[in-house]
């Protein structure tokens, strides 16, 4: 039986991202939103990691932007889960369809 | 390292220096006079503003990771200006504010992330300073906390925010994958145009597209523009993009340079584009902020139409021409600012007869909006010439002749404003508009540099003179 390669991880990473693209666009519920765009987020970190591992080994760039990645992930998070409980406080609710005040 | 470190990297220090010194105001709060407080951060914003002529050395720190060169040093001198007449400008607005000192942290925190994205020489860096200068514009976007407006926008500025980060960083780590190297130094050797690497060039210029709000991707701006309180509006649609477009500058000519041509059809049809929806939607605005939003996106097809040229006369003439948007722009947004602090009127409508009562006011306006629109005593005018004739260089004048002709286009827009201020009747006139000293001297500065840089070559020459 063959070893695992490069390609195999870089399709599932390329299949978590567009599922993560899918989602952020069909998704009306705030959290599931910010639940899709963390999917993309380890899209790229498993990108990382393989590219570290199996075409570079002797370079640690790729390992130190996971790291960057997630604790920004974390930051940004924070930041928008905030601003959707001030959201909900008004809305009362946490879908986007219904945060439609301006318009064109 | 040693002494050359706290010389490089001066710019930031200082700033990190003005964050703590206000962090330790706000725990402290011992100061509660609110002008007090107000001043003493101008005064800080203006001192890093004058330190930035001095002592700017050349060098790269953190192997590779931190550069900085003249023109790095001229555009964070920029960026500080700007920062600075937007404080002077918020006056009015911060002093009603209970979390004043907040609003500063917070716009200092994005300016830091600003000023290390400008001077990153490798992607990591790229990507920590962008997410420090969108994050907390987000949580600043939502200011207003009462607003129903406000919090939609900081949702929005979140979201699209985040969302084109993810792509722009699945580019980068596509192009890690094909070149092995983060590093904007050895990042062009390894760059040969196969097919992994123009699809991760297309996620990075989609990721830089939505920060620019190029046109497929603008459905953010308008929104977040209307929705965020004036002084954080002008701050995104001056400073922020500002910001963003000199990194897009670097990024294209020394990284991609390489991949010059198939940039350069992408840039032309997103011109195309950006330009025409920008000036179409544009002409149907009643809400000014969401007026200049469209506005803006205008604008930003037009500099990117001089970086078409592919060479240092594109950047030189895209430099200048923001540093005179900021000037034209500024003072659109400074007067609308101080409108909608006294009245909270904001559409077009309520400024009809705005002459009658504001005479000098209504002068700034429209000088702003000339320039905007490229009249030429204006420097708005020179601004958009070289960034025309720099993109002429290619010869592509079917291009070059479809922007020449959008701006006439653009007239018809800007010329309403005028029009609504000293044509249209209204019995009931705006009443006088008060504002404190500080708005405006801003808007005196605002005014000088929009016609002087129209008649002073000297700025251009030495921002020619740095690139070459």
């Amino acid at each position: 039986m063959n070893a695992i390669g490069l390609p195999q991880i870089l399709v599932v990473s390329t299949a978590l991202f567009f599922i993560g693209v899918y989602g952020f666009l069909t998704r009306r519920n705030m959290i599931s939103m910010l639940m899709s765009i963390e999917l993309i987020l380890n899209s790229v970190n498993i990108n990382f990691i393989a590219f570290n591992k199996y075409l570079f080994p002797g370079k640690l760039d790729g390992l130190f932007f996971t790291v960057i990645i997630i604790t920004i992930a974390a930051s940004e998070a924070a930041v928008a889960i905030a601003i959707i409980i001030n959201l909900y406080r008004k809305y009362k609710s946490i879908d986007v369809e219904d945060a439609n005040s301006m318009r064109f | 390292m040693g002494n050359d470190f706290f010389i490089l990297m001066k710019p930031e220090l200082s700033l990190m220096l003005i964050i703590f010194i206000l962090l330790f105001l706000k725990i402290w709060d011992g100061i509660k006079e609110v002008s007090t407080l107000l001043m003493i951060a101008n005064v800080l914003l203006l001192a890093n503003f004058v330190a930035g002529f001095f002592l700017n050395k050349e060098g790269v720190l953190f192997s590779g990771m931190y550069h900085t060169t003249s023109l790095i040093a001229l555009e964070k001198n920029v960026l500080a200006f700007g920062t600075l007449l937007i404080s002077m400008m918020a006056w009015d607005w911060l002093k009603k504010h209970e979390h004043l000192l907040e609003f500063y942290i917070l716009i200092l925190s994005t300016l830091l992330g600003m000023n290390f994205m400008i001077s990153s020489g490798n992607f990591m860096m790229l990507y920590l300073g962008l997410e420090l200068s969108t994050i907390p514009l987000a949580a600043l976007c939502n200011f207003d906390l009462d607003k129903l407006k406000s919090s939609e926008a900081a949702l929005k500025m979140i979201m699209s925010s985040a969302f084109a980060s993810c792509i722009l960083l699945f580019g980068i780590s596509l192009l890690y994958g094909t070149t092995g190297s983060l590093a904007f130094s050895e990042m062009p050797a390894h760059l040969d145009g196969g097919m992994l690497q123009l699809l991760a060039f297309i996620f990075v210029f989609v990721g830089f597209a939505f920060k620019l709000s190029i046109v497929p991707f603008h459905f953010w701006t308008a929104d977040v523009y209307e929705g965020s309180p004036v002084a954080v509006t002008s701050y995104l649609s001056v400073i922020s993009k500002g910001a963003i477009v000199f990194v897009f500058v670097t990024t294209l000519l020394n990284l991609f340079g390489t991949l010059g041509t198939i940039w350069y059809h992408m840039l032309v049809i997103s011109i195309v584009m950006t330009i025409t929806v920008g000036n179409l939607f544009a002409m149907r605005q009643e809400n000014l902020k969401r007026f200049l939003a469209f506005s803006s996106i205008t604008q930003v097809g037009y500099i990117l139409l001089g970086l078409t040229n592919g060479g240092s006369a594109g950047s030189a003439a895209s430099i200048y021409f923001l540093i005179i948007y900021i000037f034209s722009n500024l003072a659109a947004f400074g007067i609308i600012g101080m409108v909608s602090v006294q009245t909270g009127k904001e559409n077009m409508s309520d400024f009809n007869g705005f002459y009658k009562k504001n005479p000098l006011l209504g002068w700034v306006l429209a000088l702003a909006m000339f320039s905007l629109a490229g009249i030429p005593p204006t420097a708005g005018f020179f601004g958009k010439m070289f960034l025309v004739t720099a993109g002429a260089v290619k010869g592509n004048y079917l291009l070059i002749t479809f922007a020449a002709l959008n701006m006439v286009v653009s007239l018809y827009y800007y010329l309403r404003v005028v029009k609504a201020i000293f044509v249209n009747p209204n019995e009931s006139p705006m009443e006088a508009i008060k504002g404190s000293w500080s708005v405006k001297i801003a808007l005196g500065i605002c005014m000088l540099g929009v016609i002087a840089t129209g008649f002073y070559s000297g700025i251009y020459d030495y921002i020619v003179s740095i690139l070459s």
